[in-house]
């Protein structure tokens, strides 16, 4: 049993916008995969909910005039992993997203809830912000556009405001038209578990030469972050073992782990190089370039 | 003949299609639910409590605290009640206790319409402790300062030792090389997928009823009479279908308080269902070990001695406590029969969660440290690890060096060299490059264990069995022991079907045990059901079918002594083929003439006074990834001598899942408890890391069938066994593939980044 004290369902983005206006202690719901856990715990802040789930405007993958790829927040992980515009432009997000929990999991959580929730776990954060993905946010104001790498403040906290709604995930042609990625979840077990490190590579390759590559971890710090030192210090460079080792020595820099319960700063740091190292090198390969 | 088959579960189709009820699937109209108040403290005592609040609260029926409960401490422990005063289980709890001895412990219960109210309420009731330093490791409760966690304990609760073969320290001076080492083990959970849940209810003044998910109804009567102060016959405890134990419902639990609570609520119908949560910090674990071990060998390979000091952490309260060291000092004497054998162990109280009862009660943790000193002696040697325990372990025809006992049935030697074919041993170790240097190195291991059939000659093993002949020439077998998903439902269903020779389909099995009914069983643990069982099902199923046969004999006007049955039928001794008369004619005669006959009905109540050892290898490649610190299993084997296999594929499902446990234990599982304040973290499955179904490889498993003739169907223990060898053969195998020795568990990749980091590979 879970001791919520108000339900109500929105089936529209206005709606959800107006009935999260009328209670200030209302939270969102959509898939309900961290929520439910949440309340299980008995965590009081989520004693009043607005269902979202059922918002069939924000549900979809798309690939606009543009050629920008645009997911609907409320698209569950089992969708956007198997869409065909998904898999054939970016399919490191489906790679990535196909770690996350088990099947069932995956057909109820939803993309815009695992980015909403914030945590620096989130699996479906490192590819995005390694594809540069945007996000849309609409209020009762209107809308508004910023890099999902700015949408993370904090372990937890993202950029939206109370009566706040993400409508939109996009990831720009530009960004996408010939890359090409890979993720690697390292966790304690092969399914149903939270990252101890995540890691995306998304790379560029013409004749050998590494023109650009865009590094993301999750984990590595308080949010997913990108590893910008080392991206700018690569980018460029021909592809060789060695670039391998100087991506893997130059991104400890770039993070800052932390000791928990979970795991401690040292073991993150080995498993945060030696990341690098795979997962660039897989990259480089899916994007046609060979290493000695 | 229904022995050695792989008869469908009696149990399948109820399980499958969901019909199958458990504890939580009755209902009483009016049922009240129960929580307990859990204290937020590891180790102090309760300056204040206040349950006004709470009892105001609109839907409460009740809060209990320690200030209502007897004070007279009782024993959880499933054991069988000892007649000897010097070998009963220590009693040291109370329903509900001021004094904190864990984070969790149990200080008050709040009674309620339901769960939600419950939740409310407990947030209601004031607490005030007076804290103490949490004793957290076995060094902190045995320092000389420290706290006693029970008064009058010194914190140890118990102490045994043996020692055979010689002076220890005279075998080992003799030995040509002697090693030391010292090894760890983790504490870890059951998991049952049934969490603990039991009510209770009076249906008149004088009786108790207790449904319970038990391994042990009939202990579970007995502990709650004592607990309550009431008289054993007054209670009555039903076991309906059960999802899992491990030893975890091998102690009694709620079934003292759901008692309690009906009692003082006029007989009302109370149940406590736990959280997962609650079930890991507040149900037993698997005790920690901390073992010094130490063995002499001589160069030609011959184990001459092992002594082993072992520090067993038992947390909180006594539960099992020291018996579960003492029996796995007893149950691996077996393995290395012939050297000088030394065993010492200490158990001591801590304040972390309560240690029970767990698969194979306390052997994985010796034989750990038995595999891990053995293989580094074959190491010192030279000399290959499965020659050098070939050359050592027990054979047919040895003796147990302290009882004299000799082994009737033992085919390890033949396990051992199973395996070896198996894994390709000695073609994989030839091809591989020694002192690989790469990153992803591979790796083989092999590990051996002993086990028992039984808690014989320490406590009593009893078996009851009824078995009746319905009129339609179907039988319907009772008996004492307990399904617990092991599948004993259907191996006594096996067994009655062989011995009096009707189809195995015509035999019906009462599951549940309702201890008013029930032939007297001590219960479902040891892995001595079937095997003990077998000896009471063996006697009643012949005492029927002798019964059968007079009866079918006066039919017939043919001596009792010339016919058989065969298949449903009664035929002709000397001539099987020969029908004489069905046995369906001879049922209802026996039934309805007017002048003879009777229910014809056996019942047998046997204690069986041996104990086979049981004897079984594991052999594992591993690929461990250095940099990643992650370990991969390629292949594994695990091979049994369990005596005569019953059920072939009900058999190699305890012993996959007895090798995916004994992975788990091995690479994954731990409970992670803070050591300042004794918090515990990971109190649920996602931050419990049981290994999942893309976790656990394909799991090998063979059987050397030998024939135990201490048992009616030559079979010996196999419930627990499997979950053995794993961890010591995983382990060997990485240092193996890294030449890294790992001498503790889990070998999680946080324990491998430190060990390779201090030997120079990171």
């Amino acid at each position: 049993m879970f001791n919520f004290k108000s339900y109500t369902k929105a089936d529209s983005i206005q709606e959800a916008i107006r009935l999260l206006k009328q209670n200030p202690e209302a939270h969102l719901i959509a898939g309900g995969t961290d929520v439910l856990v949440k309340l299980h715990k008995g965590k009081g802040q989520f004693h009043h909910l607005v269902d979202i789930h059922d918002i069939a405007e924000l549900n979809f993958t798309d690939r606009n005039d543009d050629g920008d790829l645009i997911i609907g927040p409320l698209t569950c992980f089992t969708h956007v992993a198997e869409s065909p515009l998904i898999r054939k432009h970016i399919p490191v997000l489906s790679e990535a997203i196909l770690t996350i929990g088990g099947p069932q999991v995956r057909n109820m959580a939803t993309i815009g809830g695992n980015l909403c929730n914030g945590v620096p776990s989130a699996d479906s954060a490192t590819p995005l912000i390694a594809l540069n993905a945007g996000v849309t946010i609409e209020g009762q104001d209107g809308s508004r556009q910023l890099p999902l790498e700015d949408f993370f403040l904090g372990p937890s906290r993202v950029d939206l405001e109370h009566h706040e709604i993400m409508t939109a995930i996009t990831v720009t042609r530009a960004n996408y038209d010939g890359y090409y990625g890979h993720f690697f979840k390292y966790a304690m077990r092969g399914a149903m578990d939270i990252a101890t490190i995540g890691c995306s590579a998304v790379c560029k390759v013409e004749d050998e030469i590494l023109t650009d590559m865009r590094l993301a971890y999750g984990v590595a710090a308080p949010v997913p972050i990108r590893c910008r030192d080392t991206e700018n210090k690569i980018r460029g460079r021909k592809i060789s073992q060695q670039l391998l080792d100087d991506i893997s020595e130059a991104v400890v820099n770039d993070v800052s782990p932390r000791t928990s319960w979970r795991a401690a700063r040292e073991f993150r740091l080995q498993i945060i190089a030696t990341l690098a190292h795979r997962v660039v090198k897989q990259a480089i390969l899916n994007a046609g370039g060979t290493i000695q | 003949m229904a022995i050695g088959k792989s008869v469908k579960r009696v149990d399948a189709v109820a399980k499958v299609t969901g019909r199958a009820r458990y504890t939580d699937d009755f209902y009483i109209p009016g049922m009240l639910v129960a929580k307990y108040l859990r204290s937020t403290i590891a180790h102090g005592r309760v300056k204040r409590i206040d349950s006004s609040k709470a009892k105001r609260l609109a839907g409460v029926e009740a809060v209990y605290t320690y200030e209502d409960v007897s004070q007279t401490k009782f024993a959880t422990a499933g054991h069988p009640y000892s007649l000897d005063p010097a070998h009963k289980d220590v009693e040291d709890r109370l329903l509900l206790t001021q004094h904190v001895r864990y984070w969790g412990d149990e200080i008050a219960i709040v009674v309620a319409e339901n769960s939600l109210i419950l939740q409310e309420a407990l947030k209601l009731v004031e607490v005030e402790y007076e804290e103490y330093e949490p004793l957290m490791t076995l060094e902190a409760s045995l320092s000389k300062d420290a706290r006693e966690i029970h008064a009058g304990s010194n914190n140890v609760i118990g102490e045994s030792q043996y020692t055979v073969g010689g002076k220890i320290e005279d075998v080992l001076a003799g030995a040509d090389i002697v090693l030391q080492n010292r090894y760890r083990t983790q504490m870890c959970q059951h998991c049952h997928i049934e969490n603990h849940i039991a009510y209770a209810y009076m249906d008149d003044l004088e009786h108790i009823v207790v449904v319970s998910s038990t391994q042990i109804p009939h202990i579970a009567r007995r502990i709650v009479g004592q607990a309550l102060g009431v008289p054993w016959g007054r209670i009555r405890v039903v076991k309906p279908y059960i999802g899992g134990g491990f030893g975890a419902k091998q102690d009694v639990i709620l079934e003292p308080m759901v008692a309690f609570l009906t009692l003082k609520l006029g007989g009302r119908p109370i149940k406590i269902d736990l959280s997962r949560e609650e079930c890991m910090i507040g149900t037993r674990t698997r005790h920690p070990f901390d073992v010094k071990m130490r063995a002499g060998v001589n160069r030609d390979g011959t184990l001459v001695a092992l002594d082993m000091e072992a520090l067993s952490n038992t947390g909180a309260y006594a539960s099992h406590g020291h018996s579960v060291a003492g029996a796995a000092g007893a149950k691996s004497r077996s393995l290395y029969p012939r050297a000088a054998l030394h065993y010492h162990a200490r158990t001591v109280y801590t304040n972390m969660p309560t240690a029970g009862a767990m698969r194979a009660y306390g052997a994985p943790q010796i034989i750990f440290s038995v595999d891990c000193i053995i293989e580094e002696a074959a190491h010192k040697i030279g000399m290959d690890p499965v020659e050098f325990r070939i050359k050592n372990v027990a054979l047919q025809g040895d003796v147990d060096p302290l009882t004299g006992e000799r082994f009737v049935s033992c085919g390890l030697i033949e396990c051992l060299q199973r395996g070896k074919e198996l894994i390709r041993w000695d073609e994989k170790r030839a091809a591989r490059p020694k002192n690989q240097t790469g990153p992803v190195r591979r790796g083989l291991g092999v590990a051996c264990f002993s086990y028992a059939s039984g808690t014989y000659p320490v406590c009593l093993e009893i078996a009851g069995a009824r078995i009746i002949l319905n009129q339609d020439a179907s039988l319907h077998i009772q008996v004492g022991a307990t399904e617990i998903g092991q599948g004993l439902d259907t191996i006594v269903a096996q067994m009655a079907a062989e011995t009096i020779g009707i189809p195995f389909e015509d035999v019906h099995v009462v599951s549940t045990q309702d201890t008013d009914v029930a032939p007297f069983d001590t219960g479902a643990y040891a892995s001595r059901q079937a095997y003990v069982a077998s000896n009471a099902v063996f006697r009643a199923a012949r005492e029927l079918k002798a019964k059968i046969l007079e009866h079918a004999g006066r039919e017939t006007g043919i001596l009792g002594g010339e016919l058989d049955i065969l298949n449903g039928e009664i035929v002709d001794r000397k001539d099987p083929s020969r029908k004489v008369v069905s046995l369906k004619e001879v049922a209802l005669d026996a039934y309805y003439d007017k002048e003879h006959g009777a229910q014809l009905t056996a019942e047998v109540s046997h204690k069986t006074r041996t104990n086979a050892p049981t004897f079984g290898c594991t052999f594992v490649e591993v690929e461990v990834d250095v940099p990643l610190c992650s370990v991969d299993i390629k292949e594994i084997y695990n091979v049994h001598d369990s005596g005569v296999i019953l059920n072939p594929v009900m058999a190699r499902g305890q012993v996959h899942g007895g090798v995916a446990m004994g992975i788990a234990a091995g690479l994954y599982e731990e409970m992670l408890i803070d050591r300042e304040s004794g918090y515990i973290y990971n109190n649920n499955f996602l931050d419990y890391k049981i290994p999942t179904v893309v976790d656990v490889p394909d799991i090998g498993c063979e059987f050397i069938e030998t024939y135990e003739p201490t048992s009616g169907y030559g079979n010996k223990a196999l419930g627990e066994p499997p979950i053995i060898s794993p961890p010591p053969a995983i382990r060997n195998a990485i240092w193996d593939a890294t030449g890294v020795k790992i001498n503790e568990l889990p070998m999680t990749p946080h324990t491998l980044f430190k060990y390779f980091k201090k030997a120079g590979l990171l």
